[in-house]
């Protein structure tokens, strides 16, 4: 049971952390709960799905389908976390501006929620997904403990989860969104960086050095804070050239994103002081 | 926005593109997994040259071929077998596991 308990532990950790950081970064937000609620089912029933088609996709982009789909579930996540990212840098101020005001729930902007729910429902999906072979395999074989090994470690990884969101809580309202979008984009880069090792892997992109460095006498992979690193800034004990490429590019870009964002919307603050404080997402 | 983010996609996208040309002189290994244990326990690959590792999985539930040692980690279905590159390593012992079944599925490589 402790064998299945632990395996579970560790794939339901590495979501729960990045549907906590979510949930902290969309604080006050009206309905968030809706939000995260779904995007975890919609994940969980995407998990389903990606297992059940793993043969095809062991198969497909001969033989490097499992690379590409993880590759591509990862970067489409980058991609949602930095529109989300950059939407809040032009109107996080006035969302802890209200917050602070009125003390309750805000309205965002629906896109940015929805780009988040799929965030929360890509992880869950990429984690979820090797739970389910793995349990799968393990009913095949007969194993015992099945049930109390899977809520063991899903109970375990879940409230792991939320002491690092109730640990966020406590950062003051005036420093909140800004803490919690950048714990966003050091997420994105470490997500990236995952990306680019997958696709090392598969020979499909040059590793631009295999191994820069290593400090797994220090933190390594396997342990974990290792993990829980790797998960939230995108640790890595042996990092290839290429996954430093794929994290600065992140960062680079969601700064300059976010940069670009805030210019836009003090301009637009100058010109007709949005009325309620919240404007749709900046285009 | 939308420009940065289609920006920022079309970069990602030309370099993975950019690296389709490379493959590194590979040779061939494999890895079979039977009742969830390595056969052989000890695999010996040359030191600083990526090789193609193919782990054929004769069991009838899938796993998962990874290590904590050096980059790793594929799922081999069921009746089944994966490809995936490893290396250039140093010589050395570098463990790898299968992670759905971590009490049998144990191994080593040795990189000489």
């Amino acid at each position: 049971m402790w064998a299945i308990a632990l395996l579970v532990f560790r794939e339901v950790l590495e979501a729960a952390l990045i549907v906590s950081v979510v949930a902290a970064a969309t604080r006050g937000v009206r309905q968030r709960g809706l939000f995260i609620g779904g995007g975890i089912a919609l994940g969980v029933v995407g998990a389903a799905l990606v297992a059940w088609s793993a043969d095809w996709l062991a198969a497909a982009v001969s033989g490097a389908g499992q690379e590409v789909f993880n590759a591509g579930v990862l970067l489409a996540a980058v991609l949602m976390i930095g529109w989300h990212v950059v939407w809040m840098s032009s109107h996080g101020r006035e969302l802890s501006r209200q917050m602070q005001a009125m003390g309750s729930a805000v309205k965002a902007g629906a896109s940015s929620m929805v780009m988040l729910l799929a965030v929360v429902a890509l992880a869950v999906l990429r984690e979820g997904s090797e739970i389910v072979l793995f349990l799968f395999g393990m009913r095949a074989g007969g194993a015992d403990h099945l049930w109390a090994g899977l809520s063991v470690g899903v109970v375990a990884g879940a409230a792991l989860g939320y002491a690092l969101y109730a640990g966020l809580l406590r950062i003051p309202l005036r420093h909140f969104f800004s803490a919690t979008n950048a714990m966003l984009v050091l997420l994105a880069a470490g997500l990236a960086s995952t990306a680019a090792r997958y696709l090392i892997q598969a020979n499909i992109v040059p590793a631009l050095g295999y191994r820069l460095w290593d400090s797994s006498w220090l933190l390594a992979n396997g342990s974990l804070p290792g993990q829980a690193a790797h998960v939230l800034v995108g640790y890595d004990a042996q990092p290839a050239g290429m996954q430093m490429l794929f994290f600065a590019a992140t960062l680079l870009l969601l700064w300059a994103g976010a940069r670009w964002a805030r210019g836009h919307a003090g301009a637009a603050v100058a010109k007709h002081a949005l009325p309620d404080g919240l404007g749709q997402p900046a285009q | 926005m939308k420009y940065t983010g289609s920006i920022a996609f079309g970069v990602l996208l030309s370099i993975a593109t950019s690296g389709l040309a490379v493959a590194a002189e590979s040779k061939d290994y494999t890895l079979v997994l039977q009742d969830h244990r390595y056969q052989p326990t000890e695999l010996h690959i040359p030191a600083d040259t990526r090789v193609k590792l193919e782990v054929i999985n004769k069991d009838p539930s899938p796993e998962e071929f990874e290590s904590n040692d050096f980059p790793a980690e594929k799922i081999v279905m069921p009746k089944s077998s994966a490809t995936l590159f490893v290396g250039p390593l140093k010589a050395g012992r570098y463990h790898f596991f299968g992670d759905f079944h971590q009490p049998t599925a144990q191994g080593t490589l040795i990189v000489e």
